[in-house]
This record gives C-alpha cells, structure tokens and sequence, in this order.
C-alpha cells in the first residue's frame, strides 16, 4: 500500500498560558482547527475508499468515488434527480406538516390538561408501539398505492416523538416559574406563551430532530414500495439495473438530505435557546 | 375562605387583614386560627422556627395558595419576591420585571423600576449572566414596578453572601422608605428583621405567638444597646439561649 498522506492534522502542542483573567476555561480550539478535525475523518474515508477501489480490491459491486460522482451528474444532466428529489421533498413536506401539527396539539393539550392526558396518552402509548412502518400494507390497501398512503405514513412516523418531547417538554417546567408568572397577573394563555412553551422548547427541538430523523427514515420504506416517482423509485430502478453507482448516488442523497434538515433545525435551536445556561462541554 | 373589604375589618388604614386562618396539609395543621393585621405602609417581619408556616401563611396572604379556611383581606395590589429569584431565564431582564405590566411604555416602566435597583445596564441581559444578588434584585424591581400597596417578601436574601445581603438588605430600607408600601418580610435572621422593620411578628403553633414593636430610629446599626436587647428577646421567643447565640 503507497504512503498515506497526512491527512490527519497534527495536533498543535498545548500552549500554557499563565494565568487567566476572566478565570474561564479558554477553548482549545479555534474555528478553524475544528473545522479540519471534523473534515479529517471525512475525508481519510473518502481517501482509502478511493484507493483501494482503484486497486481493485472492492470487486465490481462497489463504485469508486470518482464513479459515483459520474453517475450524480448523469442524474442531474438527465433531470432525473431533479424531478425524483422534487417529488420526494413534496411528500415529506406534507406528511411532516400534518404530523408535526397533529403531535404538536396532542402534545400540548396532554401537557396542558390533566384529564386530557389521561384520556389521549394511552392510546398513543399503545399506537407508538406498533412499528408504523408496518402500516404500510395497511394503508396502500386504504389509500391506494399513490401519493395519499405514502404522506399518511410519514405522518404517522414524526407524530410520537413530537408528541412525546412536547409532552415531557412541559412536564418539565419550573412549576415555580408558572406560579411566579401567575402572581403577576399573568392569564392562562400568556403563561403558556411566556413560561410554558418556552420552557418546555429544549425538549420540544429534540423532538424536532427526531421527528424529522424518522420522517426521511419512513419515506425511503415508503417510496421502495411502489411509487411512480422518488428518490426510492430512482433507487429500486437502479437496483434492478444493478446501477451501483446510481445506488451510491442516492444512498449520500440521503444522507445529505437528513443533515440538512438536521442543521436546518440546530440553527433554529442554537438561535431560540440561546438563553440557555447549560454546559457546553469542555 | 371569604374576603372582604380592608376597610370592615379594622379601619381604613389596615392594609391586611387576616382571621382565624387554617391551613392544614394532609391533615398537618399549620396555620391554626391565625390573626395578624398590616397597617398602610407598616413594614413587618414574621419570623419563627423552620417548619412554623411563615412561608405557608405569605404564600396564602399572596394569593399563590388558595387552600385555607379564614378571613383573608388583602389588596389587589400586591407583589411577591420569592426566596430564588424566579426570573425567566428566556426573558431578557427588562421582559421579566415587565412581565404581565399592562399599558403603555412597559419597557420604559421596567428599566426605571432597574434603575431603582442599580441594574439599568442590565436590562437587556439574559438572567444566566447576572450574579445571585443581582436576580435578587432584579425580582425586588420585577415586584416594585407594579407599586404595590403590600410587598411580600420570602426570605429573599437567605441565598445570599453576608455582604451582598447586606447591601440588599439596605436596598430594600430605601425603596420602602421612597415608596412605602406596607411590607411582610418572611425571615429567620433576627437582624434582619430587626433591621428593617417596624414591628416583629414570632409565629409558633400556628398562630402569632408574640408581637415585638421596633420603635427605633432608622438607619439602624446591629449592635447598639436597644436592638441587642430586643434581640434577646426575639431569640429566646424563638426557643433559643441567647447568651449561646451572641455571636451568631
């Protein structure tokens, strides 16, 4: 095997400063220097993927790098990606809206209202553990195999971790704050907005990435199984033409499409929690 | 429990009015036919042994508790400092002393009522970068800016340094002498209360066990003749040797 390239940054030595001012930890690591670290193990991978693909040693049913970014751009030059990724994007839009908005209330009215807890949680609980992507008979069979099933069971997928984190979210609240914010005058709705939603959000974002986690998760299940178009459709059409490299494509399409969403909703959090007294690490 | 107009209980100078108050918990008696009057402006501290309702009776004088039976006369107007601050910690400093303040220029109201308390600077901070004594204040300034007719106050510097609850507790002689609302300080430091109020009030067995009036000249310094021997007073009504407490 040639010489690996040094790709792995050298760890700076560690600088002792004297003494401190602020008597803060001062961070280790600049901007850039995590930057590197994280893009190191990235690209060691790509590195040895890309070399021992080129020395033959993967056989014919794994592409190189350079095979799999061929076959991206005859997706993108065709318009295939694009119309595929389009139809794709729709229908987790939608069946995350309506789930996201079902979980939110349910999550919300259980938390806000005792009785209502007793009367909503149970049936959720007994729903969460049938694994909803064994619904996916059942609801091709109710809604036929077009669009309708497929949004109804990235619906289903995103509304228990939703409901559950709102839920928990607000169980958690300071009962102290509510009361305080009460003494103040403050009427049931505006403790909701000033103390309740807000204290309960940390929880309610974690449920966010989860619920958008499952969402992706439920639509490629869903779109393998008959669909006229998706990014699943592209990927059993590759398979049957035993396309690996369009496969490869479609497996970092995914990929790509769940850290997006996944920074989408860190961004949001790091904005919204920004009040937050937490430990950061070290 | 019923309410009823200040005025019918003792005169229109009595701000609160409280009688025959029980409370129990689960069968625990703690208020037990409980009496106590505030006049306009007095400011009182209720003191007595851990566990005796001090908190339990300003909780029900509050309106945070609704589980009595009594008499209760108290004014709509009316401000609560708990004993740990209680800020919102995702409020900026100014939204949370205005918090629930209706009308106009809240903003402008809360940051005067800051600058009351020497925190004008801060009212765009987020309270996870103020000290302890700092929220503290800032509480005392989220229950100034409503001008409330009764202040109450729940051990609000028990958390607190010796210095900065000095400071505080100095801060809190001049705003009730600027603003002179009658004031229930909750305690269990007998200079404290001594410190600061016009009348001490021991609560013991669920009642108002005894009353000591603090007829001395303000500012007050811990130490001259007249506050120690009041002092020995409140302590040994608390069930404690003074001559073992000297120099607590």
């Amino acid at each position: 095997m040639s010489v690996f390239p040094a790709t792995v940054p050298t760890v700076a030595a560690p600088t002792v400063k004297a003494s401190v001012p602020t008597g803060r930890r001062r961070p280790r690591s600049g901007p850039l220097r995590t930057g590197l670290l994280k893009a190191s193990g990235l690209v060691a991978v790509l590195l040895v993927w890309q070399l021992a693909a080129g020395a033959g040693w993967l056989g014919l049913l794994i592409p190189s790098p350079g095979q799999v970014v061929a076959a991206a751009v005859e997706l993108v030059v065709s318009g295939r990606l694009q119309s595929n990724l389009t139809a794709s994007v729709d229908r987790v839009a939608k069946g995350l809206a309506f789930g996201l908005s079902v979980g939110l209330l349910l999550g919300l009215v259980a938390g806000l209202v005792k009785t209502a807890e007793h009367v909503i949680d149970p049936p959720l609980q007994a729903l969460r553990m049938i694994p909803h992507l064994a619904l996916l008979p059942v609801f091709i069979v109710w809604f036929g195999i077009g669009d309708t099933s497929k949004i109804a069971l990235i619906l289903i997928g995103p509304l228990f971790p939703i409901y559950l984190n709102v839920l928990h979210g607000i169980r958690g609240v300071d009962s102290g704050l509510v009361e305080a914010a009460r003494s103040f005058g403050l009427g049931r709705l505006e403790v909701i907005r000033r103390v309740i939603l807000p204290g309960a959000s940390p929880q309610i974002f974690i449920g966010l990435r989860q619920a958008l986690g499952v969402a992706w998760l439920t639509l490629v299940v869903a779109e393998l199984v008959a669909a006229p178009q998706g990014i699943g459709t592209l990927l059993s059409d590759a398979r049957d033409a035993l396309r690996m490299d369009i496969i490869f494509v479609l497996l970092i399409i995914y990929a790509l499409l769940g850290v997006a969403t996944d920074l989408f909703v860190r961004v949001l959090e790091k904005h919204s929690l920004r009040w937050r007294a937490g430990f950061d690490g070290e | 429990m019923s309410e009823s107009p200040a005025s019918l209980l003792d005169g229109a100078r009595s701000v609160v009015g409280v009688r025959d108050l029980r409370r129990d918990f689960d069968g625990r008696v703690i208020l037990d036919g409980l009496d106590l009057e505030i006049a306009a402006g007095e400011f009182v501290a209720l003191i007595g042994t851990s566990g005796s309702g001090k908190t339990t009776l300003l909780r029900l004088i509050g309106g945070v508790d609704e589980g009595a039976t009594g008499e209760l006369s108290v004014p709509d107007e009316r401000a609560i400092v708990f004993q740990s601050h209680r800020l919102l910690p995702w409020s900026r400093v100014w939204s949370n002393v205005a918090l629930g303040l209706r009308g106009p220029d809240v903003r402008a109201r809360a940051i005067e009522a800051l600058r009351e308390v020497g925190l004008a600077d801060h009212a765009d901070a987020y309270p996870k970068t103020l000290s302890g004594g700092e929220s503290q204040r800032v509480a005392l300034a989220r229950a100034l800016v409503r001008n409330p007719r009764l202040l109450l106050l729940d051990e609000p510097f028990g958390a607190l340094d010796a210095l900065t609850r000095s400071k505080a507790q100095n801060l809190v002689a001049r705003l009730w002498a600027q603003h002179r609302p009658a004031v229930l300080l909750v305690t269990h430091d007998v200079d404290e209360a001594l410190l600061l109020a016009d009348r001490v009030v021991l609560l013991a067995d669920g009642r108002i066990a005894a009353e000591y009036p603090v007829d001395l000249p303000r500012p007050r310094v811990v130490g001259t003749p007249a506050l120690f021997d009041l002092r020995r007073q409140l302590l040994s009504g608390l069930g404690l040797d003074p001559s073992t407490m000297e120099n607590s």
